[in-house]
């Protein structure tokens, strides 16, 4: 008698290779998430032996960042806070209307072969080592913001803040170009049929509908803005300095690490502050890429 | 064909709203209209029959060129709404359009407050600076008009698209009234909505028709019959006949229509 359900035919080995695959892939779904807490961990865990002795008033405002003093170092982050975050202003400044601007060009008015040429270089923009960004700011930027404003620096904010807008200029566009296609069609028409122009369905119908979506770009530009530090280091001219104008030269949080990490001794006060500096940029990044996240959540759930 | 016999020639002393010539019209190569011409009547409710991709909805959108929007579409032939080639080159679409409303397949009102989405048309068109009263006036007579006031009044500032579906579409209709269109194109208005909510939209229909023009595309025919003056049945882009709905129900004079109104295909 014929068993009424046929008996699997597969042999033992092609059930452990599954088994196998299974595994790999599993372990390539999660890794992202131990790599995230991994690297929190150990950051953390390298800085961690200062904080006992740290003064966080001190650290977080005091603009004094003396670290190699023999007689009494100074760890003040105050003025790379600073440094940070008005680079990041600054950058926001130019980059979001030329970033959202682009995004609605590409996603409004260009078709076929122009939307995919744009798309396709703007795309290419994100693709230029950021070492030959801080390159191109050394070298062409500097002088021409010398000639241009008759300052006597031209490695300084305004310099940086140019390189990291175009640099964060792509996310924003392809973000941005995103939640744009994701406004339903029917609500252009609706717009078209009531007699819109295309200029007031773009600011009366889609970007309010496409609100979300857009400070979802514009918050991953942030994130991109803040954790850059090569063209930073090269281009912010990395003197510690409250800016007084754009052209006065500042120093970021990213570009202290990377420019001295490499020459203290492990273990000592100074390489735990740097450590502990890796900690307050790493939780800037994260709220601002958490807050895009939920945003863009909220964007797919409606 | 016979179309010539079976759409009546326009006749002196009718005021028509919409006639077309010879109207045609190609997707890229695809040609979905083959030469239209047709006469809708002022004042009336029209309904345009047929099976999925006769071309329907496309004439429905040719008539405030909203089919334009995609660069792929052809059109030739003429259409006059009121006596004007809406074809000729002093013919602006902004105007175009703003007298002519559109209800859409599906309910689409802006995500916007239902307030805002009254009063959008007024805003985009607004040249001689309306007052804030004047916004608010507008935004009771339309929603009066269309039966959502006394549900609405207290809940203007309410997101439009959070409204059940049969309140959305209604609304769609009120945004249009501000502007006082002098026609009012319906693409399957009811298509989304329960047998309440079409009941609601087709007497809404009668309410407006005499001060509207009203041109509804529509698949069920059991609306046409119960809710349209005229009915124009199409088949593959063509016209294949144009009478009063009671006589294309009862005795229709082309054999296609005769055997799509009893349901032999469609």
């Amino acid at each position: 008698m014929k068993p009424a359900v046929p008996r699997a035919s597969r042999s033992q080995l092609a059930i452990m290779v599954e088994r196998v695959i299974e595994g790999l892939v599993y372990i390539c779904g999660i890794s992202a998430i131990i790599f995230v807490f991994g690297i929190f961990f150990f950051v953390f865990k390298e800085g961690a032996p200062f904080l006992a002795k740290l003064n966080f008033t001190e650290f977080f405002f005091s603009k004094e960042w003396i670290p190699t003093s023999s007689v009494q170092p100074k760890y003040g982050i105050g003025a790379l806070i600073v440094g940070t975050v008005s680079v990041t202003a600054l950058a926001m400044l130019i980059a979001v209307p030329f970033g959202l601007g682009a995004a609605v060009f590409v996603s409004e008015f260009c078709t076929g072969k122009t939307k995919e040429t744009l798309k396709i270089t703007i795309e290419l923009l994100a693709a230029i080592p950021s070492v030959v960004w801080g390159f191109i700011g050394l070298s062409v930027m500097s002088p021409v913001i010398i000639s241009v404003f008759h300052v006597p620096v031209g490695v300084n904010l305004l310099n940086a803040a140019l390189l990291l807008a175009l640099m964060s200029v792509p996310i924003m566009v392809s973000i941005g170009e995103d939640a744009l296609k994701a406004v339903p069609d029917s609500y252009r028409e609706a717009g078209i049929a009531l007699g819109a122009t295309k200029w007031q369905l773009i600011y009366r119908v889609l970007i309010p509908a496409a609100k979300n979506g857009l400070l979802a770009a514009v918050l991953l530009g942030v994130g991109r803005a803040i954790g850059e530090t090569m063209a930073v280091l090269m281009a912010t001219g990395h003197a510690v300095n409250i800016p007084d104008s754009i052209f006065d030269p500042v120093r970021t949080l990213t570009a202290t690490i990377a420019a001295e990490l490499g020459e203290t001794s492990h273990g000592s006060p100074h390489y735990q502050v740097l450590f502990l500096i890796g900690v307050v940029l790493f939780s800037i990044t994260a709220v601002v890429n958490l807050a895009a996240d939920f945003i863009v959540k909220g964007i797919k759930r409606k | 064909m016979t179309t010539a016999t079976l759409n009546p020639p326009a006749a002196a002393g009718v005021d028509y709203a919409i006639t077309t010539r010879d109207l045609k019209l190609w997707y890229a190569k695809f040609q979905a209209l083959l030469g239209i011409t047709c006469n809708i009547k002022k004042g009336q409710i029209t309904s345009l029959i047929g099976p999925s991709g006769c071309g329907k909805t496309t004439l429905l959108r040719c008539f405030n060129r909203v089919n334009e929007r995609y660069g792929y579409v052809t059109t030739t032939g003429e259409i006059k709404l009121l006596g004007k080639n809406i074809y000729d080159p002093d013919v602006s679409l902004i105007e175009l359009r703003k007298s002519i409303g559109m209800v859409f397949q599906r309910p689409n009102p802006l995500p916007i407050s239902v307030y805002e989405n009254v009063v959008f048309g007024l805003r985009i068109h607004d040249e001689q600076g309306l007052k804030k009263s004047d916004y608010d006036d507008a935004v009771e007579k339309a929603l009066t008009e269309v039966g959502l006031w006394n549900d609405l009044k207290d809940r203007l500032q309410m997101k439009a698209t959070g409204l059940q579906l049969e309140q959305q579409q209604k609304l769609c209709i009120a945004r249009l009234l501000p502007l006082k269109p002098e026609i009012i194109l319906m693409d399957e208005p009811c298509s989304a909505l329960d047998v309440g909510g079409t009941r609601a939209i087709e007497e809404l229909m009668f309410a407006l028709k005499g001060r509207y023009t009203i041109v509804i595309v529509t698949h069920n025919m059991a609306q046409a019959r119960r809710a349209s003056d005229e009915c124009i049945f199409m088949l593959m882009g063509e016209l294949i006949e144009h009478t009063l709905t009671t006589e294309m129900f009862v005795t229709p004079k082309n054999q296609k229509t005769a055997e799509y109104i009893e349901g032999r295909y469609g």
